[in-house]
């Protein structure tokens, strides 16, 4: 009986190898281990050994089940894995075909450096503020101590409504109602569009936008202005940016500043973009003038000042290599689509 | 201002290559916009004199010429020009030379005949004849004076850079060579030179020949006059006509080059009158008379007005006061007696008559920035100088000067220690005292004062003061520090957060950002099909626009969306999906008064399957995120812009958020679109005033919801609105929520029928539903549509 054991044992074994497809197993599991397989049919001749056979053969038997069921187990695990992957293999996909498109709208250009540039304010402790676009001549020039009559008025042709009302020039005029509304310690900018009689050509738009900053408090002085356009400009373009104030002239300052940064294409060796100067101009700075800080009501024995505005258009275009201001205004999809 | 290097050394012993100056002077706040070697690219082109001119063997048009370049043998050259004869001096490229415009001039034959150069005229040494009065512009130079062999541009004044400053507007006293120089001193902290003109005054008695009244003393502070008797008028010097060249002016005659030249010189404008020319010998400064009429130098007749200044003789004006003199009193061939104005004006008043008349002149250029009343005599006597040197006539002895001019001098306390922690400078105060005495300033250290000289009107106070420091201290030397203040606020406010929040939701949604003018035309609101009633017509007109595109301030940005969406159409993109926070202006009622300046969210879209459905489901996507969470939707057939049958209005409670749908045909095909074209426009302040944080958490719910469709049938003219918050209205808690998800029609259910399916969420938080807890909310809640008429489909 021991040999018919092994003789079960070995066909199983056989017959597994031969096993290529989970129907063809089973039929192989219901042949040896089923109630009426071979195994099964040989155990119930037990009966008929000798006690002391018994044990023997019964341990043996047992072996011999336990090989078959471990066997059929092993080559299940197989056959399945098998399946699953002609499975997988039949559902492959061309991956290079496209994918369905979700359109996720596009930041207009000026916004996005704006939002760059409002950030950078912002982790610095900054304020965004706000005013009309159509304003007084008083906030536009006269508090920021331009009489009428004044010849910087000429280099910013205004849009007029009537002798007291424009399009403002500048966002300077924010500076005045910021001041006249808080008491320092002030430190705002003010992003927004400004307005200049300009024919519209490829450089030049009647429209366009200027972040103005300022920032009032007790003991500023010209190196905090210096300091803070250093960190500024590095935080807009870059680590390695170099700023270079020089003097210029602006009525609501004193002292006045004209900002340049080292050209962020060549790093300040000179190349076409900075008409090989290294320098790029990107605004105007300098000390809050007392006359302005006395018209909005901060005595300017207590407290001192710094001003800067900068022009937006012109810092995307340099970033971007935009190279026709219209295009901003003009919402091309394709245009608004490459940023 | 053109600032010529060799002539500024005059004032100021200034040595540096142009690069370094012109460095300098920018950092010291003198704009130096470029600078040009005027002998740029000549090399080897010399004086020479003209020995012999002979006929050219085989050529009829050329001559043979041996002349004198200074070298030990005389050269041949050959020419085709005809204006020399023997003895001229004229410019010659020699051989192995190059002109201005890098023409490279060799040896060589012409006709068989050797040439060891060429003569050059004006064009061949890069100038015009507007730089040599008496050049010819298709012959030689032939020159007045000059030394055989001696290199022309040193000859010509060539050798010189000169420099394109750009002078600030506060800063009138640079528009003059002394000014420059004085600034390049600062600069360069070098002495400055300046000589006091010294006149002989051997003419005649002025007073004898003029009386002068100033009417307006307030728009004329000081009239200084001069007469010249004997005027001999001839061309001027080569070293004059030189450095006008150099400064871009063209020399005339001595006694107007004379005036330019003391301008350019001094900064102080003059004139000069023909005597004879002036009625009464008497010169009074008064407003002109309305519907007086002059005609200036340059050949106009210019209509005068009681609010411009006039120079006037007893009959009549001979001069618009500071801007142009009149025709009536030119120099002439012919003057012999001439009277020399040195004046100064109120710097607004020439302003204004300028720009009235369009005539802004190198003179209205400096006086509208006002000038230093003390400069009228210095400048005067400078003039009456170069008279005498260049023997162009006999000066009097005497000035006449009327002066109504304020003389004291400004003093302003110095407080170094201020300026050292106001500007950072590391200057003790004998170095502030140097810096500002270079320029101009006298510093008192024992009192502690600066007085401030005439010429410098800009600085009045000590803010004014330390910026000089700190020019010539020089910014770059100043240190770098970031500010501490004690500042709590700071990032954004609520509303700009929203505003933000809103854009990304916008542009999650599909839709992309734009941002158009402010200004535009008054046409667009009838290309919207806009009633004429319509309050959106009280628009803000500019006074001045560009032109009538842009001539109105926007009250809606609609127009402008549509004409993106038409410009992109046109150039063929299949779609565009696109939204602007757009500012409108809303005139205020209040004459006078600013108008309010609300932003509107403006959508509209083309292509891509865009449709109401589409549009209104990324609306409500982008209300839900933003906090806007119980909006209803309601028909709106009234506005004229919009398809009366697919446009909805947006409301909150009571408060109407705005509205959105398909555009009218008429307003699509207004602006040459075509299709449907979809648009929404909703207030940013009513969606910011109606986010009231709907977010939030609640627990999640612990029993499984049951499901119920329910296919209703009602009259086609029923809202699906209506209906689902009559669902709601009746099945209370129990009912979390109700969505429409199909419209069927058919014959079956009979004309002017439609049915509606909609799929209600049952959910109990207490406990798991069974049919014996729905059954009856839903047979309630039929009952109660039947009541409306609104059955359940069979």
């Amino acid at each position: 009986m021991k040999e018919q054991l092994y003789a079960v044992k070995e066909r199983a074994r056989e017959a597994l190898d031969q096993a290529t497809t989970s129907e063809e197993l089973e039929a192989v599991r219901v042949r040896f281990s089923g109630k009426k397989g071979e195994l099964t049919a040989l155990l119930s001749q037990m009966g008929k050994l000798s006690p002391e056979e018994r044990p023997v053969i019964g341990q043996i038997a047992n072996e011999v089940r336990t090989f078959i069921d471990a066997e059929i187990r092993a080559k299940k695990a197989t056959l399945e894995q098998a399946e699953l992957n002609r499975r997988l293999e039949k559902e492959a996909l061309d991956v290079t075909l496209p994918g369905k498109e979700r359109v996720i709208g596009k930041q207009h250009p000026l916004n996005m450096v704006l939002d760059e540039i409002k950030d950078a304010f912002i982790s610095m402790g900054f304020s965004i503020a706000s005013g009309p676009e159509v304003e007084y001549d008083y906030y536009n020039f006269e508090a920021l101590n331009i009489p009428q009559d004044h010849p910087a008025r000429d280099t910013q042709d205004t849009f007029y409504f009537s002798p007291e009302m424009l399009l403002r020039t500048q966002t300077s005029s924010v500076q005045v109602r910021v001041m006249e509304q808080t008491q320092p310690p002030i430190r705002v900018i003010s992003p927004g569009r400004v307005f200049r009689i300009d024919e519209v050509d490829a450089t030049h738009s009647p429209i366009f936008h200027q972040i103005e900053g300022l920032v009032v408090d007790k003991g500023i002085t010209m190196a905090h202005l210096k300091g803070s356009l250093d960190l500024i400009c590095k935080k807009l373009f870059g680590p390695e940016t170099k700023t270079r104030i020089r003097p210029d002239f602006f009525p609501f300052t004193e002292p006045s500043a004209e900002i340049s940064i080292s050209c962020f294409k060549c790093g300040g060796e000179g190349c076409k973009f900075c008409k090989n100067e290294g320098w790029i101009e990107i605004g105007g700075a300098g000390m809050v003038n007392p006359k302005v800080l006395s018209h909005c009501g901060i005595d300017p024995e207590v407290y001192s000042g710094f001003a800067f505005g900068m022009g937006l258009e012109r810092l995307v275009m340099g970033r971007y290599g935009v190279d026709d201001i219209r295009m901003f205004y003009d919402n091309d999809v394709r245009f608004l689509n490459m940023f | 201002m053109n600032v010529s290097y060799r002539w500024l050394k005059e004032y100021t012993p200034v040595d540096a290559p142009d690069k370094t100056v012109a460095h300098e002077l920018n950092m010291t706040g003198t704009e130096i916009k470029g600078f040009r070697r005027m002998d740029e690219g000549i090399r080897n082109v010399v004086v020479c004199k003209i020995l012999s001119i002979e006929q050219h063997p085989d050529a009829d048009k050329l001559v043979v010429c041996m002349v004198d370049a200074g070298e030990e043998e005389p050269l041949q050259i050959v020419t085709g020009a005809k204006n020399m004869k023997v003895g001229d001096l004229v410019p010659l490229a020699k051989h192995k030379s190059t002109l201005a415009d890098g023409t490279k001039i060799e040896r060589g034959k012409l006709r068989g005949v050797v040439s060891n150069g060429m003569f050059c005229g004006v064009e061949e040494l890069g100038l015009t004849v507007n730089d040599y009065p008496d050049a010819v512009s298709d012959g030689l130079l032939i020159l007045k004076e000059g030394v055989v062999g001696r290199n022309i541009c040193e000859q010509l004044g060539l050798d010189d850079t000169v420099f394109e400053a750009d002078i600030m507007t506060n800063r009138p006293d640079c528009l003059s060579m002394i000014g420059v120089a004085r600034e390049a001193a600062g600069t360069f902290r070098l002495p400055l030179t300046v000589k006091e003109p010294a006149v002989k005054g051997e003419g005649e008695d002025a007073e004898k020949y003029l009386k002068v009244t100033i009417e307006d003393k307030d728009l004329c502070p000081r009239y200084s006059a001069r007469i010249v008797t004997d005027v001999k008028i001839a061309p001027s010097p080569m070293w004059m006509v030189e450095r006008l060249r150099a400064c871009g002016i063209r020399a005339i005659n001595n006694i107007v080059d004379i005036t330019n030249y003391v301008m350019m010189e001094y900064g102080q404008p003059m004139h000069a009158f023909d005597y004879t020319c002036l009625d009464g010998g008497h010169i009074t400064v008064r407003r002109a008379k309305d519907g007086e009429i002059m005609k200036t130098l340059d050949d106009q007749d210019r209509a005068l007005d009681s609010d411009m200044l006039v120079i006037a003789d007893d009959v009549k004006p001979v001069a618009v006061a500071g801007v142009m003199g009149g025709a009536n009193s030119e120099i002439t061939e012919s003057t012999a007696t001439v009277v020399f104005e040195s004046a100064n004006f109120f710097g607004a008043s020439v302003r204004r008559t300028a720009k009235k008349l369009g005539m802004r002149t190198e003179s209205s250029a400096r006086f509208e920035k006002n000038l230093d009343a003390r400069m009228t005599v210095a400048a005067l006597n400078r003039a009456c100088e170069l008279v005498e040197e260049l023997g162009a006539g006999k000066v009097s002895p005497n000035v006449i000067d009327v002066d109504f001019s304020n003389k004291e001098l400004r003093k302003i306390p110095l407080e170094a220690d201020w300026i050292r922690r106001y500007v950072n400078v590391n200057a003790t105060d004998e170095m502030i005292k140097e810096l500002l005495e270079r320029v101009g300033f006298a510093v008192d250290l024992s009192d502690g004062t600066v007085t401030v000289p005439s010429f410098r009107a800009d600085v009045e106070n000590k803010y004014d003061i330390s910026e000089e420091v700190a020019r010539f201290y020089g910014y770059d030397n100043i240190p770098s520090l970031f500010f501490s203040a004690d500042i709590k606020s700071g990032g954004l406010t609520e509303e700009q957060k929203f505003e933000k929040n809103l854009r990304i939701a916008l542009r999650s949604v599909g839709f992309s950002e734009i941002e158009t003018y402010s200004f535009v035309s008054p046409k667009g609101l009838d290309k919207i099909l806009l009633d004429e009633n319509d309050e959106r017509r009280n628009y803000l007109k500019i006074k001045n626009p560009l032109g009538e595109d842009t001539s109105v301030m926007r009250t809606t940005a609609l127009p402008s969306m549509l004409e993106v969406l038409a410009t992109n159409y046109n150039n063929r993109i299949p779609a565009a999906h696109l939204y602007e926070v757009a500012t409108v202006y809303r005139k205020n009622a209040e004459e006078g008064k600013l108008p309010e300046e609300p932003k509107i969210v403006t959508v509209g879209a083309y292509g891509d399957g865009i449709d109401f459905y589409e549009l209104k489901g990324r609306l409500s996507e982008v209300l839900d995120v933003m906090g806007i969470g119980n909006a209803s939707y309601l028909p709106c057939k009234t506005n004229p812009s919009y398809h009366p049958g697919r446009t909805a209005q947006i409301k909150v409670g009571d408060t109407v958020l705005g509205v959105f749908g398909q555009l009218h045909p008429a307003t699509v095909k207004n602006f040459e679109l075509s299709g449907e074209v979809y648009a929404a426009e909703l207030s940013l302040k009513d969606l910011i005033a109606c986010a009231c944080g709907t977010k939030g958490y609640k627990p999640l719910p612990k029993f499984p919801a049951v499901t119920r469709d329910l296919a209703l049938v009602c009259d086609e003219g029923v809202l699906s609105g209506d209906i689902e918050a009559k669902i709601r209205a009746v099945a209370g808690e129990i009912l979390e929520d109700v969505k429409a998800f199909d419209v069927y029609r058919s014959a079956a259910l009979g004309e002017g029928k439609k049915s509606i399916a909609y799929s209600l969420i049952l959910r109990d938080a207490q406990k798991t539903l069974t049919d014996g807890d729905i059954d009856p909310v839903v047979n309630n809640l039929l009952t109660a549509l039947e009541a409306d008429g609104i059955t359940l489909r069979k």
